[in-house]
């Protein structure tokens, strides 16, 4: 039986205040969402539904709705295969470059996103991609591409190459081979980049705080705009709703990415 | 090979590198080469006072970080495994939480009328609302509670490399528990400090919507400084100077920083 020291004691009680600290935020948010008061009170007076009525019955926010899940669906769509395609490379060649075609893919999670927000809205500007549907997926899919490399690149560490060998000195094409073979192997760190490729492009805001306006508005956008004037608990509901939505996928994301090991 | 990469790389030429090469050279070129606009960032009164505040505010981020995520990420690596994915869970689950929603969470627990100024008040602690937000205070508050995962994560990491062997043989020479750790469990997580409080304080470097939405308007971060330029001013030049002095500080620390340890630990995490 090991003894209990003051130091130990003092370390469990640290760390549970520093876990509260980091989980109250993200559960305070649901029960405002179902309050029934017009101001924040806690713990709500009544349970009401409102706030989740108002957020489906306004045009605005359906509107907002529509254009972010187009959106995040779209960069999926292109982020996947063009991130596959790339790591696969990397993995593969022996070239020098790689290792600096790497480093550049990654490039988005070290730039500062306010300094690529405004880089792109001034070449956008050149070419008329400002607020646009175009503009909007492009600039989600440039920031979802590491995330996809980064997932497809650990599960293709764990693959032996010799396997697609293999499959081509049997008489199968290097592409064939590659869908017959390997991504099989790899399904479940593409399925889990690419599920974080879409809630990156979901909760996205500060590029299109920059490029987007007019119908092509995202959700967190609208959401940002309407924080900076008063606080209003459709907010919550909406927040509600996209913390379950996030959560949701990066169970499925774990859970594919524990099967793959 | 390289025609597997060129689509992924294309997307990233187009819209991170052309665009940062844009500012910059939109920074030194208007009607002819010009330093005006660094010269404006580097003697005017607004512009290097914001870039001392962002210094200091991350400063200050990365140590509460530090103190706060360190004794976490040392009870995760002491316990049985069922309970580590437990802690580690706990600090994830915000990693994946829109840092939109969050600020708004933030706003409704700190605010006048806010969650913790009511329960506050009816404890009788105090009888005016206490000004938690729309200040620098709240900013911190919020910046900390987002950036702690970076900090955990990579200390995790390294303490899990840590063999425990030496902790048995340190205390079988006779050192107590204390001096065990801090001669050789303390110098050993040193590369996870580093990593974590790269990753913290570059990325609060840059913070925006948080400081947008929780600072008031008073605590004016240099990625403020870049939107207002922008937005309100239609201050290009001078806004692209920002953001390149902002970009080249992020470089140089990530440059002084793989001196000592190696980038894929910093960048690894996320």
């Amino acid at each position: 039986m090991m003894r209990v020291s003051p130091a130990r004691i003092a370390l469990y009680v640290i760390s549970a205040l520093v876990l509260v600290y980091l989980i109250l935020p993200v559960l305070i948010i649901a029960p405002i969402s179902f309050s029934g008061a017009r101001f924040l009170t806690f713990p709500p007076p009544s349970f009401s539904t409102r706030w989740y009525q108002q957020y489906f019955s306004n045009p605005a926010w359906m509107q907002a709705t529509q254009v972010t899940l187009t959106v995040a669906l779209l960069t999926v769509a292109i982020a996947t295969p063009c991130g596959v395609a790339a790591a696969y490379a990397i993995s593969q060649s022996k070239l020098r470059v790689m290792r600096l075609i790497h480093m550049t893919l990654l490039l988005p999670l070290v730039v500062p996103v306010i300094i690529t927000a405004v880089g792109i809205f001034f070449v956008y500007a050149k070419v008329g991609l400002v607020a646009t549907m175009p503009g909007l997926v492009l600039a989600n899919v440039m920031l979802g591409l590491p995330y996809v490399v980064i997932s497809v690149l650990a599960g293709l560490q764990s693959f032996d190459p010799a396997q697609e060998m293999v499959a081509r000195s049997l008489g199968m094409n290097r592409l064939r081979s590659f869908f017959a073979v390997t991504l099989p192997q790899i399904k479940s760190s593409v399925i889990a980049g690419g599920i974080f490729a879409f809630i990156s492009a979901m909760d996205e805001t500060i590029v299109a705080l920059f490029i987007s306006g007019g119908q092509y508005q995202p959700l967190t956008k609208r959401m940002f705009t309407a924080l900076r004037d008063e606080i209003d608990p459709t907010i919550a509901a909406i927040s509600t709703l996209m913390t379950a939505a996030s959560f949701m996928l990066v169970l499925l994301a774990s859970a594919r990415q524990k099967k793959s090991g | 090979m390289l025609a597997l990469v060129s689509p992924a790389l294309l997307v990233i030429l187009a819209l991170i590198v052309l665009p940062v090469g844009w500012l910059a050279w939109q920074s030194i070129y208007h009607d002819g080469f010009t330093l005006e606009n660094y010269r404006r960032v580097f003697t005017e009164d607004i512009y290097w006072r914001s870039f001392a505040l962002t210094f200091e505010i991350s400063l200050a981020v990365t140590v509460i970080a530090l103190l706060l995520g360190y004794p976490v990420a040392y009870l995760a690596n002491s316990v049985p495994k069922g309970w580590s994915i437990l802690i580690l869970s706990l600090v994830v689950l915000p990693f994946w939480t829109s840092v939109l929603v969050r600020a708004y969470a933030w706003l409704a627990l700190l605010q006048r009328t806010g969650v913790i100024n009511q329960f506050l008040r009816y404890l009788d602690v105090i009888s005016e609302p206490l000004a938690l937000v729309h200040n620098t205070f709240g900013t911190v508050v919020a910046t900390v509670h987002i950036l702690l995962p970076f900090m955990v994560l990579p200390l995790y990491a390294t303490m899990q490399k840590i063999p425990s062997d030496l902790m048995q043989a340190g205390a079988s020479l006779g050192a107590s528990p204390s001096l065990t750790f801090l001669r050789v469990f303390l110098p050993l997580s040193l590369p996870g400090v580093l990593a974590g409080c790269t990753m913290v304080f570059v990325l609060c470097l840059g913070f925006y919507i948080t400081p947008e939405l929780l600072g008031g308007g008073r605590t004016v971060m240099v990625s403020m400084l870049v939107s207002r330029n922008v937005e309100l001013y239609n201050q290009f030049g001078a806004a692209s100077a920002v953001a390149v002095v902002l970009l080249l500080s992020v470089l140089a620390i990530f440059f002084v920083v793989s001196r000592f340890i190696s980038l894929d630990r910093v960048l690894g995490q996320k």
